[in-house]
């Protein structure tokens, strides 16, 4: 399922990750999804029709509050969609 | 997971459709799948079966009988079946209260599942609230991911817990579960009688107002993870035109919905967790494949943990109070930032619909839906196609990637 490896009964160590969200380096572990990188970096997902900041809700796809720019298409559900090399989000805006 | 491999099992070609990035459903979300015993154990046979898996795959749409629609990415499929088995979980009910669209007010469900998606919750002060058993759930893994959880408030009353503490004595599974979620909780505050009122914080939450036991009270944190116990995810079952019955699609004892082709298994069935979800899971699985024998073997497990759904409802019921929480200018409708007082004007999910476009944003009233479904006895006239957002370019352009499938079970929120 993923390039996690297991050491141990608590201790992960995971492949490390590296996106850039508003085109600051965010370095995440593999598996981790766009939301989480977007709250790391401390900026909120979206501005609503009313211009009010917005971040992750639900955590499962429903609520649409987490919806950010990834590689230049918009609209995509950060909290389900998983960090890959490279990625460029925007978010916030 | 547990129908696709029974029916896997009993000699179908089987294909599972997941919104969620990997497999495992909510519960199992993240690295959960490798390390809790059960998770495994189904991952494994799931695997052995040779269903073939497609996560990140959002059914939005039923253009004909026997036909789904889904997009994965930019990519739009058109999947055939003979049978359907829908397990589409729940989702948690929110509750408008000033201040709840904050950075950092989540779900509880929510917290948990940013948690397991790689969120970093170390020293994090987090403050739970609402209703339900979900609740403990999170504040004992939060608790072992070494957040400080600081109190978890339970609006229901003592009286009503000991009650549902005295039916849990029926089932031994349930009182395991409840002595070792004891132990995971450490200490926790854990407070009947008691809600939040307000989130506050100038950009994202920097403290939350409960109300407890008749007083204000005051707490500063990082997280506020509040969900007021779930609701079903019907919406498939609704486009596909399954019977509903008080909210939830109705099945026979093989998990058949009205329709003979469509079975449903898990939350939008009954909210009963996880153990029961399995149990129906594997009849509907066993049951599509027309492996009835097999399926029959589990009815009786599947019966002692159908009691304990209904219990669960008759507990959290919200109290009214909870009604009066939203302010003249609290936000309900999230997606298009529509405000208590422009809804409070109208008598209907309708009227207020065409009026202020609630619940006409991307969300469709799954969030919005259920609030207000409390707030004023709305309920939503009928679910439309495409259920979720989809592009234009998607619902134009189908056909020329299709995958064919004898049995399809579609999971993950929809």
């Amino acid at each position: 399922m993923s390039a996690t490896s297991r050491f141990g009964s608590d201790t992960l160590v995971a492949e490390q990750i590296t996106v850039t969200v508003n085109g600051i380096l965010v370095v995440v572990a593999d598996g981790t999804t766009v939301a989480v990188a977007v709250l790391l970096q401390g900026t909120s997902c979206r501005r609503s029709v009313s211009g009010q900041p917005r971040g992750p809700l639900c955590g499962m796809g429903i609520c649409f509050e987490c919806r950010v720019e990834i590689n230049g298409t918009p609209h995509c559900r950060s909290c389900q969609i998983v960090c890959e090399s490279g990625m460029e989000i925007r978010a916030g805006e | 997971m547990a129908a696709a491999t029974c029916a896997a099992e009993s000699g179908l070609h089987v294909g599972m459709v997941d919104d969620n990035p990997g497999i495992g459903g909510q519960i199992w979300r993240g690295d959960t799948i490798n390390s809790a015993t059960e998770a495994k154990h189904w991952a494994q046979r799931l695997g052995a079966a040779k269903v073939d898996v497609a996560c990140g795959t959002r059914v939005f749409g039923h253009p004909g009988t026997g036909i789904l629609l889904a997009e994965r990415g930019n990519d739009v499929y058109e999947l055939k079946y003979r049978k359907l088995v829908l397990a589409t979980g729940a989702r948690e009910r929110f509750l408008p209260f000033p201040g709840w669209t904050l950075l950092n007010v989540m779900g509880a469900g929510g917290l948990q599942a940013l948690v397991k998606s790689g969120l970093p919750i170390e020293g994090k002060r987090v403050v739970i609230a609402g209703t339900g058993p979900l609740l403990l759930a999170v504040a004992a893994y939060l608790r072992h991911h070494q957040a400080n959880v600081l109190m978890v408030c339970e609006q229901q009353s003592w009286t009503s817990l000991v009650r549902f503490g005295v039916e849990l004595l029926r089932q031994p599974q349930k009182i395991r579960q409840a002595i070792s979620l004891q132990g995971a909780l450490g200490g926790i505050p854990f407070v009947p009688n008691c809600w939040p009122i307000e989130a506050m914080g100038r950009d994202s939450l920097e403290r939350v107002v409960i109300r407890r036991n008749g007083k204000t009270e005051t707490i500063v944190c990082d997280y506020l993870a509040c969900g007021f116990h779930l609701v079903p995810n019907t919406e498939i079952a609704e486009l596909l035109a399954c019977e509903i019955r008080n909210g939830y699609v109705h099945v026979d004892e093989f998990q058949q919905t009205s329709r003979a082709d469509v079975f449903c298994a898990g939350e939008p069935t009954g909210i009963g967790g996880l153990d029961l979800s399995i149990a129906e899971g594997q009849i509907a699985g066993y049951a599509a494949a027309g492996n009835k024998s097999a399926a029959k073997m589990l009815c009786k497990t599947r019966g002692k943990m159908k009691r304990f759904a209904g219990v669960l409802d008759n507990t959290f019921t919200l109290r009214p109070e909870l009604r009066s929480l939203p302010s003249q200018t609290t936000i309900v409708c999230r997606c298009e930032d529509v405000d208590y007082s422009r809804l409070s004007r109208h008598t209907s999910w309708r009227a207020a619909k065409l009026d202020t476009r609630c619940g006409m944003g991307p969300c469709q009233g799954r969030v919005c839906g259920p609030a207000t479904r409390f707030l004023f006895g709305w309920s939503p006239d009928s679910v439309r196609p495409p259920i979720f957002p989809t592009s234009l370019a998607n619902l134009g352009a189908l056909s020329s990637q299709s995958i064919t499938e004898h049995c399809e079970v579609t999971g993950g929120c929809a």
